[in-house]
């Protein structure tokens, strides 16, 4: 598949990312490759195969419903470049 | 004292031949004379790593690895250190809690020297893309290290560390532990926890040793694995003694030659070692066999569908908003968003979470992600079949040895058919390892091993007996030799 300059404005939006003018033409060029390569993939018939999302066909395993962690929202907070009151502070959404 | 391996190190310590503070103090120094030529390394932790191996000398840091200077990839969540991923991204992080790793190594007795460097992201098999500029391979300061766990491989061949800490997702230990002619297991799927690990692409990613032997993988194993808690994809499952049984001989083991892994694109120096390789274990009692791994040529493809897609989800979660970097006055939300993420990322991950984006995305979704996971499950039915045949599989780890630094950062798709040979494992969830085999043109060549679910036991005999019989693992760079 030809990646267009849409394609890539949409994953990059999609994405939250911004790509600049210097960037696309390298993208466009890169993701065009990189689909090509992957749609070697095509040549392989996978007419019912079950998809494989995990090496592992394990179950989620449960625990009881029980309170293991403590609290630890000032340290993790100390992380954060701005919090007020115990919230993360970003810029005014809703005027 | 620099070159020993950590069961040397452990019968030193043991007899008193020097103290755990000497032997830290030792590789502190080089590190500190010697790293500015490679620099594998991000963060060095001199004032603790001291502070322990006093602890250790003095017998309060009791246990398999007590006393042993090792260094872990900064991928690894350290308490009250910064942990980079090798992204600038997470530059001013300082990691508020251990990864499950870490503090298994540490109650191993184990004392951390430093966090080594990586590709970002642990995105590359060059360690080119890493924030904090690139390693160079101590065995050629021309050429890469290898990726993504390039700054641990290359600490070890330098002798700046008695062994690492490594992750590998798609061959990220072992081809530096092959380009950097050292030892390097990746384990089965779960086997090591990835609580604290930070997060590339989770069905895939798995946390392993890089060590001078495969004697000093078994131990280092040993103590990392374990079911937890924290980690619901950790195996639970009963850690063997990783040591005993590494004397077993190999008569009548059952081994199989990858035969697509010695197909086009093999550099024919490098199948020429291999092949030396393959008649060592055949002499030592192994019976060989070629087997057929035919979706091989595919697990690449796949691969830069499941990756991608899965670090695009992994990735969302840095944003500006609760750590990591954050542009400088945001006009609103969506700026916040997209120009932190712009600054806080390289090219290369940027790519990757769009491709992957992309393979998510609605009308491509079935034609990229689930053919990918289709092809996935063909590539484990190949290893399921041969392992019916085989009790291990050998081939090389990487198409050729290291190359010159630059060569292939323009060029996406030849640096990603570097791991034609180690994805496939990690899309099957199996353990396989590189060990040193020989040299082709003065650059080292490793020999993989891959072995069944959980029979990291079998891979690391074969590579102990092989490391018996032959000297290629206490070969040093000059710079070692120092």
């Amino acid at each position: 598949m030809k990646v267009t300059r849409d394609v890539v404005e949409t994953m990059a939006n999609l994405a939250q990312l911004k790509v600049d003018e210097t960037e696309m033409q390298e993208y466009v060029a890169s993701m065009t490759r990189i689909l090509n390569l992957v749609e070697e993939m095509d040549a392989v018939n996978t007419n019912d195969i079950e998809p494989m999302a995990h090496p592992l066909e394990t179950v989620q395993r449960l625990r009881p419903d029980e309170v293991t962690e403590p609290d630890q929202r000032d340290a993790i907070q100390e992380l954060a470049p701005e919090t007020q009151d115990g919230l993360y502070l970003v810029p005014r959404i809703i005027e | 004292m620099h070159n020993k391996s950590i069961v040397e190190i452990l019968d030193d310590l043991k007899q008193g031949r020097y103290s755990s503070k000497e032997l830290t103090l030792h590789y502190l120094e080089r590190i500190e004379q010697l790293d500015s030529r490679f620099n594998a390394y991000i963060t060095q932790l001199s004032t603790s790593a001291l502070e322990a191996a006093e602890q250790a000398d003095e017998g309060k840091r009791p246990g398999l690895l007590s006393g042993v200077p090792i260094a872990h990839k900064d991928i690894f969540c350290t308490e009250g250190v910064r942990t980079s991923a090798g992204s600038r991204m997470l530059d001013n992080f300082i990691a508020p809690y251990s990864a499950t790793v870490v503090e298994n190594l540490a109650a191993a007795g184990a004392i951390t020297l430093g966090k080594t460097n990586m590709d970002e992201f642990a995105m590359g098999s060059s360690n080119e893309t890493s924030f904090y500029k690139n390693v160079r391979n101590p065995w050629d300061v021309d050429r890469v290290p290898g990726g993504s766990s390039g700054g641990s491989a290359a600490a070890v061949a330098a002798g700046l560390c008695s062994a690492a800490t490594g992750t590998d997702t798609g061959g990220s230990i072992r081809q530096p532990a092959s380009m950097c002619g050292i030892t390097g297991l990746k384990p089965t799927y779960g086997r090591v926890s990835r609580w604290g690990m930070i997060a590339f692409a989770s069905s895939l990613d798995q946390a392993g040793p890089m060590t001078k032997t495969a004697e000093d993988a078994a131990l280092m194993l040993a103590a990392m694995s374990g079911a937890d808690p924290r980690d619901s994809t950790s195996l639970d499952e009963p850690v063997p003694d990783y040591r005993s049984g590494l004397n077993e001989p190999l008569d009548g083991l059952r081994v199989g030659l990858c035969k697509e892994y010695f197909e086009e694109g093999l550099d024919t120096q490098v199948e020429t070692v291999i092949m030396e390789a393959v008649q060592v274990l055949e002499s030592l009692g192994a019976t060989i066999s070629e087997q057929s791994l035919s979706h091989t040529r595919y697990s690449v493809p796949a691969y830069y569908v499941i990756a991608p897609a899965e670090c695009s989800a992994n990735l969302a979660r840095y944003d500006g908003v609760r750590f990591g970097h954050r542009c400088d006055a945001p006009r609103d939300i969506e700026d916040l968003y997209k120009r932190s993420r712009d600054e806080g990322f390289g090219r290369e991950v940027k790519r990757r979470i769009m491709v992957g984006s992309f393979a998510l995305s609605a009308g491509y979704y079935d034609a990229y992600y689930k053919k990918a996971q289709q092809v996935r499950r063909l590539i484990k039915n190949d290893f399921v079949e041969a392992f019916r045949e085989v009790d291990v599989l050998v081939g090389p780890v990487s198409p050729s040895t290291a190359f010159k630094i630059g060569e292939k950062s323009d060029d996406q798709i030849s640096m990603y058919l570097q791991d034609i040979y180690t994805i496939a494992s990690n899309l099957a969830g199996l353990p396989a390892l590189s060990i040193p085999a020989g040299f082709s043109n003065d650059l080292p060549v490793g020999l993989q091993l891959i072995g069944n679910y959980l029979g990291e036991q079998t891979i690391l005999r074969v590579a102990h007996q092989f490391q018996q019989h032959t000297d290629w693992h206490r070969t040093f760079p000059s710079i070692a030799e120092e």
